[in-house]
C-alpha cells in the first residue's frame, strides 16, 4: 500500500502560511490580544460582589426571581471554592471569543442566507470545522501564534463559530416567502428587507445560535488550557495530570456553574424575543 | 389612455428561457417544450389595457399562470418578454430605481395568506409602504389610522397580526395596499383564503370602497362567482394564455371556447344577468295623442295583447291592454287616456334577473325597463326571464 502523505501536504501548508503570512498573523494576534485583555481587565476590576448582583438582576429581569436566585448562589460558590480569578479568565476568554465569532459568523450566515452560492460553498467548510476534533485546531493555532490564550481563543472562535452561522441562516431562510414578497412589493430596498423583516423575524433562531457558540467556546475555552490559555481549564487540567482528585473536581464544578448561568440567561433573551413577537 | 397596458407578455421558467422564447412564439406545446429545452410557460403572448377606476378581474384554474401575471406587473417575478406600462411607463426592463418607485408609489398589492409582519403591530404594518418611503413617523402612524378606519379597523392599532381573525387580518392587508395611496391595487386571490361568509362581507365591502376610491383593481381569482360579482372586466387564462377578456356578461353569454364554457356551466346566471342584458326593443309603442285605434291596429301588426304608452320623450305613461282598448271603443271611447293602466311592474337596467323572478311570476303585463327619468328602454316578457337563465335566446313572445 502507497501511503497518501495527507499529514505531510497539511505541514507543507502551514509552513508556507507561516512564512509568508507571519507579519498578518501578528497584527491579528495583536488585535485580538487587546480584545481580550481589555474584557478581562474590565471584568477583574468589578469587585466579586458586584459582578454576583449585576448577574443576579440580569438574569431576574430577563427569566425570572428562580433564575436570579439560582446564578447568585452558583457564583457565590465559585467565589467561595476561591476560583474567582481563574472563572474571570475563562469568562474574558469565552466573551472574546464569542464576540469575535458573532462579528464574523452573522454576517457569513446573512450572506449565505441571500446567495445560494455561499451556502453551497460554506456549509461544507462548517460541517468540516465543527466535526474535525477540537484539540486538532489547538496545534495550528500554537503554530501561529506561539502558546496562551491568543491561540485558545483563535481555536475557540473556529470551532464555536458555526452554530450561529447555520442558524442565522436558517432563521433568515425560513422567514415566509409571501412575507418576504410584501416587503418587496412595497418598495423596500435589500438592506430595509434585512433590517426591518428578516433579522427582527429571524432573531429567534439567531439567537439560538448565539446561545449554541457561546456554549461550545466554554467548552473549547477550557480546553486550550492544554495550550497555556489560564483559567477554569487550568485548573482542571492539573487536576487530571497530578492526580488531584479534589482540584479537578472543584474546577469541572465551576465550568458546569458558569455553563448553566450563561446557558439560562441566553436561552431567556431567546424565549423574551419569541414571546415579544407572539404576545 | 389605459392605467395599465400589458403586451405580448411571456414568462418562461427554466434554464435559459431567452432561447425558449422562440420556440414558445411559433405556438410549442408546453409538454414538448418541457421535454425539449426543460421549459416551462407560465405566460404566453398576454396583452390586456387596463383601464383607470376599473376592476379587472384575472381568473383561471391553479397552474393557468395567473398568479405569475399578476407578479409580473410589479416584477416580483421577472417576465422574460413584453412590455408592461404603467401610466405609460414600460417598467420592464426599467432601473431599479424606477422600479423602487413604481412599488412605492404606484403600485401595492393584496396577499392571499395576507403576508402581514408577525413582529408589527397592526398600524405598524400598515405603515410600512410609508416607512420605507422614509415618511416621517407621526405622518405615517397618522395615515395608517385613517386607512385602518377606512377597513374598519379603529381600535386594532396596536394589536398585533396573531391576535386577529383571518378576516381581520385581510383587512389589514388591505389597509396596508391603502396606505401608500397608490392608484393600482393588485390583489393576489386576496379573498380565497377566508370562509365563505366573510369573503362575501368582504367583497361587497371592497365594492363599496371602490366607489368611494376609484382605484384602478387587478385582482386575481379562481373563483368565478367572485369574478362576476366585482369584476368590471374579465379575463380568463388557460396554461398561460388569456383565452378571454370580456365583461360578465360578455362571457356569459358569449363564451370564446369549451373551456370558459366548462368554466360558466354551473354559473348561477340569473344573478349575474341583468335586466338589460335580456330586454328587447318594445315591438310597438304609442303615444298618447295616438287613440286607441292606432294602439289597437299596432297590437294586430305585431301580435301582442297589450302595448306600453310613452309620451313624445318616451316617458313611460302605462299600458294599454286588447281588451280595454275593445270595450273601450264599444262604449265610443277614442283617447287612450281613458283606459291606461298604471298598474305596472318596472325595473332598471342593472337588477338581475334572480330579482326580476317573483315579478315576473306575478305580473300579467311584460316588465317595463326605464331609466332614472323614466325613459322606457326596453321590455322584458316572462318568457325571456327564463330564457335568460337558462341561457337560451329568448324567441317568443307573449
Amino acid at each position: 500500500m502507497i501511503r497518501l502523505p495527507l499529514g505531510e501536504y497539511f505541514e507543507a501548508f502551514i509552513d508556507l502560511l507561516k512564512d509568508n503570512f507571519d507579519p498578518f498573523f501578528k497584527g491579528m494576534k495583536k488585535g485580538v490580544l487587546s480584545i481580550i485583555d481589555h474584557i478581562e481587565d474590565f471584568l477583574h476590576f468589578i469587585p466579586w460582589w458586584l459582578l454576583i448582583i449585576l448577574v443576579a438582576i440580569l438574569a431576574w429581569r430577563l427569566s425570572g426571581k428562580k433564575l436570579g436566585i439560582l446564578s447568585a448562589i452558583g457564583l457565590y460558590i465559585i467565589y467561595s471554592i476561591d476560583l474567582w480569578s481563574e472563572m474571570i479568565d475563562t469568562l474574558s476568554l469565552v466573551f472574546s471569543a464569542t464576540f469575535l465569532a458573532l462579528v464574523i459568523g452573522i454576517p457569513l450566515g446573512i450572506w449565505m442566507a441571500k446567495k445560494d452560492m455561499v451556502e453551497r460553498i460554506v456549509k461544507p467548510i462548517l460541517d468540516f470545522m465543527q466535526t474535525m476534533p477540537a484539540f486538532v485546531y489547538l496545534i495550528p493555532s500554537v503554530i501561529f501564534f506561539g502558546l496562551g490564550k491568543m491561540p485558545g481563543a483563535i481555536a475557540t472562535i473556529i470551532f464555536a463559530m458555526p452554530p450561529v452561522v447555520r442558524l442565522t441562516n436558517l432563521g433568515i431562510r425560513q422567514v415566509p416567502e409571501d412575507v418576504v414578497e410584501a416587503a418587496t412589493s412595497f418598495g423596500s430596498t435589500s438592506g430595509q428587507m434585512l433590517l426591518k423583516v428578516q433579522i427582527p423575524l429571524a432573531m429567534p433562531t439567531i439567537l439560538a445560535g448565539v446561545n449554541q457558540t457561546i456554549m461550545l467556546s466554554l467548552s473549547m475555552v477550557v480546553i486550550s488550557a492544554m495550550i497555556g490559555a489560564r483559567g477554569l481549564g487550568e485548573v482542571v487540567l492539573s487536576g487530571v495530570t497530578q492526580m488531584q482528585i479534589g482540584d479537578g473536581f472543584e474546577g469541572g464544578i465551576a465550568v458546569v456553574i458558569l455553563a448553566i448561568v450563561l446557558d439560562r440567561i441566553t436561552q431567556a433573551v431567546g424565549t423574551r424575543t419569541n414571546a415579544k413577537k407572539t404576545s | 389612455m389605459a392605467k395599465v397596458t400589458v403586451k405580448s407578455l411571456y414568462k418562461i421558467y427554466g434554464p435559459r428561457p431567452q432561447k425558449a422564447l422562440p420556440l414558445v412564439k411559433q405556438g410549442i406545446s408546453k409538454d414538448e417544450l418541457l421535454k425539449k429545452t426543460g421549459n416551462g410557460i407560465g405566460i404566453n403572448d398576454a396583452s390586456f389595457d387596463v383601464q383607470e377606476g376599473e376592476i379587472f378581474v384575472v381568473m383561471g384554474l391553479s397552474g393557468s399562470g395567473k398568479s405569475t401575471l399578476i407578479r409580473c406587473l410589479n416584477r416580483l417575478i421577472e417576465p422574460t418578454a413584453g412590455e408592461i406600462h404603467i401610466d405609460g411607463q414600460n417598467i420592464v426592463g426599467c432601473s431599479d430605481d424606477v422600479l423602487l418607485q413604481v412599488r412605492r408609489k404606484k403600485v401595492a398589492m393584496v396577499f392571499q395568506h395576507f403576508a402581514l409582519f408577525p413582529h408589527r403591530t397592526v398600524a405598524e404594518n400598515v405603515a410600512y409602504g410609508l416607512e420605507v418611503q422614509k415618511v416621517p413617523p407621526e405622518e405615517r402612524i397618522k395615515k395608517a389610522y385613517e386607512a385602518l378606519e377606512m377597513v374598519g379597523l379603529s381600535g386594532y392599532e396596536e394589536s398585533f397580526p396573531s391576535e386577529l381573525s383571518g378576516g381581520m387580518q385581510q383587512r389589514v392587508g388591505l389597509a396596508r395596499a391603502l396606505a401608500t395611496e397608490a392608484d393600482i391595487l393588485l390583489m393576489d386571490e386576496a379573498f380565497s383564503a377566508l370562509d365563505p361568509l366573510i369573503r362575501t362581507e368582504m367583497q361587497d365591502e371592497l365594492i363599496a370602497l371602490q366607489e368611494r376610491m376609484k382605484k384602478t383593481i387587478i385582482f386575481i381569482t379562481h373563483d368565478l362567482d367572485e369574478a362576476l360579482k366585482i369584476g368590471d372586466r374579465i379575463a380568463i387564462m388557460k396554461e398561460g394564455v388569456v383565452v378571454q377578456i370580456g365583461t360578465p356578461e360578455e362571457i356569459l353569454d358569449h363564451p370564446a371556447d369549451d373551456y370558459v364554457r366548462a368554466f360558466i356551466k354551473d354559473v348561477n346566471r340569473a344573478k349575474v344577468l341583468t335586466a338589460s342584458a335580456v330586454m328587447k326593443k318594445p315591438d310597438g309603442v304609442v303615444t298618447l295623442k295616438d287613440g286607441i285605434r292606432v294602439a289597437m291596429r299596432k297590437m294586430e301588426e305585431v301580435g301582442i295583447s297589450s302595448i306600453f304608452v310613452v309620451d313624445k320623450a318616451r316617458i313611460l305613461q302605462g299600458i294599454v291592454t286588447i281588451d280595454d282598448a275593445i270595450d273601450a271603443l264599444k262604449r265610443g271611447e277614442t283617447s287612450l287616456q281613458a283606459i291606461i293602466n298604471n298598474d305596472i311592474e318596472t325595473t332598471d337596467g342593472d337588477t338581475p334577473l334572480l330579482d326580476l323572478m317573483p315579478i315576473a311570476i306575478k305580473t300579467k303585463y311584460p316588465i317595463a325597463v326605464i331609466n332614472d327619468s323614466n325613459k322606457l328602454l326596453g321590455i322584458i316578457v316572462r318568457v325571456s326571464v327564463l330564457a335568460g337563465i337558462l341561457g337560451e335566446e329568448a324567441e317568443s313572445n307573449d
